[in-house]
């Protein structure tokens, strides 16, 4: 009998676990959103942040949209020529990396590069009691340190997807152009004539969520580090995990919601 | 008259360990407490409950007669800016160059312009005794000595009424520790502040406080002059105060 009650009370604790750890996000969630809209404001802070998620991200985004355009048209190519459907190349690398490829992988790009950096930075400033600092100094940390960088993730994001996918696009143009042998003026023409706005627009609707996320998990994860070294390691390893795997399951959810009638 | 911080039955407790079981304490205007005690006794803890950043279990922090936990959120707030804080390892904002680590209190309650802010942490750099030149420096530069003076300068820029140390010469070597010692006391001196400090130096004890408190098995076990600290006719802090293996604190431990 004790076995089986053992073994009850492990399920029954990890659920409670499970709980409490999304009650906590939701309320670190809540209270950071709260801390965007009602003052004071940090504007350098958002900035700052602003300059660590979208700029420092721009090479190693622009490089990960350009080789999958390339690769994407390549693929398509060799698969599709089996059917004679190769002018579907261009149709199918648009609304690839629109509607999928740019969001996604700028997320997890930004997840790996950005997150991880914001998981870090808190963790240490929770671990040298800089966090706890602010607040003897007047400052609220959710406000001048989470508020800032969730904003930043929500503007970040869509204007790095909007280069991913002019760099996909464009990956998949040299490929086919130079390499495959299309007309160049007859690939952009089938680019555009399929490309629709609402492709532009899900895909930036995707990048403002997945920017969230990436800032809430990162600074989630940094803000609640204990334990030095070892808890900041810790810290950035599950902001990069736990954000990566959301995107994910989002990225489901949200086709299932923008495009699914 | 009334203590300008008077603490009553404060409780913490972390799952089953009680870190502060009943503590009492009163400081007196202009006057500088030290609270000695074990590694692990919950002095850093009773810090944190009086500055806010835990919530005690039971018990009441009253500054200047009204108890933090139970009045407004902003009034709480409020009563704690009158407390200037120095952390133990500095806690300087690493992004932020020495003169914003000392003007960040100021700038933070809007009581100095930004443009007006590098003169004014200048200043209270001298009153430190660091020259004008560190004021760009990153707090990575500095020395442990020179972060904690930072640190110092950051937490009187802004003319607090209570002052807090965190084991303030922990990490530096003795003449450091002295001459760290000597400006607190100068910066209380001057300011008027009331100020509560928790070390393990007994000499710092001795230099920077009025009074002397020992924090034992979650309670104030002792309280009396910081002169007679190294000769108190109390078991406990005796024993504290002259490390000696034997004694009470040593059965403690071994529970």
């Amino acid at each position: 009998m004790k076995p089986i009650l053992d073994v009850v009370a492990g399920i029954g604790g990890a659920v409670l676990n499970a709980l409490g750890f999304v009650g906590e996000l939701s309320r670190f969630a809540a209270s950071g959103l709260i801390g965007v809209f009602l003052p004071p404001y940090y504007p350098r802070m958002v900035g700052r942040s602003l300059m660590e998620i979208g700029f420092y991200s721009l090479p190693v985004v622009s490089l990960t949209a350009l080789f999958t355009g390339m690769v994407l048209a390549l693929q398509s190519y060799t698969g599709f020529s089996r059917f004679n459907a190769e002018s579907a190349i261009a149709s199918i690398v648009v609304l690839s990396v629109t509607r999928e490829l740019g969001p996604v992988l700028a997320g997890l790009m930004v997840s790996g590069r950005a997150g991880a950096a914001m998981a870090a930075e808190l963790g240490t400033m929770r671990v040298t009691d800089q966090i706890d600092a602010l607040t003897t100094l007047s400052t609220d940390p959710m406000k001048y340190l989470v508020a800032p960088r969730l904003l930043a993730g929500i503007i970040a994001m869509p204007l790095l997807v909007v280069i991913a996918d002019i760099l996909g696009v464009m990956g998949g143009f040299l490929v086919a152009s130079l390499k495959l042998g299309f007309n160049p003026s007859d690939y952009l023409i089938n680019t555009f004539s399929n490309l629709r706005i609402d492709d532009v627009v899900s895909g930036l609707i995707k990048a403002c969520v997945f920017g969230f996320i990436i800032a809430l998990m990162g600074s989630f994860h940094g803000y609640r580090s204990r334990g030095g070294a070892q808890g900041v390691g810790a810290a950035t390893t599950s902001a990069v995990v736990s954000a990566s795997i959301l995107i994910l399951a989002l990225d489901y959810i949200l086709t299932q919601l923008l495009f699914i009638k | 008259m009334t203590p300008k911080l008077r603490i009553s039955g404060l409780k913490k407790a972390f799952g089953d360990k009680k870190v502060l079981d009943g503590v009492d304490l009163e400081v007196m205007t202009g006057t500088a407490m030290v609270v000695i005690g074990g590694s692990g006794t919950g002095k850093s803890v009773l810090l944190k409950c009086i500055l806010g950043l835990i919530t005690p279990d039971a018990g009441t922090i009253e500054i200047d007669g009204e108890d933090v936990l139970k009045v407004s959120r902003g009034r709480a707030r409020e009563l704690r800016r009158q407390i200037g804080m120095l952390f133990q390892n500095g806690a300087l904002f690493d992004s932020l160059p020495v003169w914003e680590n000392v003007a960040f209190g100021l700038l933070a309650e809007k009581k100095i312009k930004r443009r007006d802010a590098r003169a004014k942490a200048i200043e209270v750099l001298a009153q430190v005794g660091l020259a004008a030149n560190v004021a760009d420096l990153p707090p990575s530069e500095l020395s442990g000595g020179m972060q904690k003076r930072v640190g110092l300068a950051r937490a009187i820029a802004s003319n607090p009424k209570i002052m807090f140390f965190d084991e303030p010469t922990t990490g530096l070597d003795p003449i450091m520790g002295a001459v760290i010692d000597g400006l607190i006391v100068d910066c209380v001196k001057r300011l008027g502040s009331t100020s509560i400090a928790i070390t393990h130096d007994m000499a710092s004890a001795v230099r920077i406080g009025d009074n002397a408190a020992m924090l034992f098995e979650g309670k104030i076990v002792w309280t009396g002059s910081a002169q007679t600290l190294l000769a108190s006719d109390n078991i406990i802090v005796d024993q504290f105060t002259h490390g000696r293996r034997q004694g009470p604190i040593q059965m403690a431990l071994r529970k």
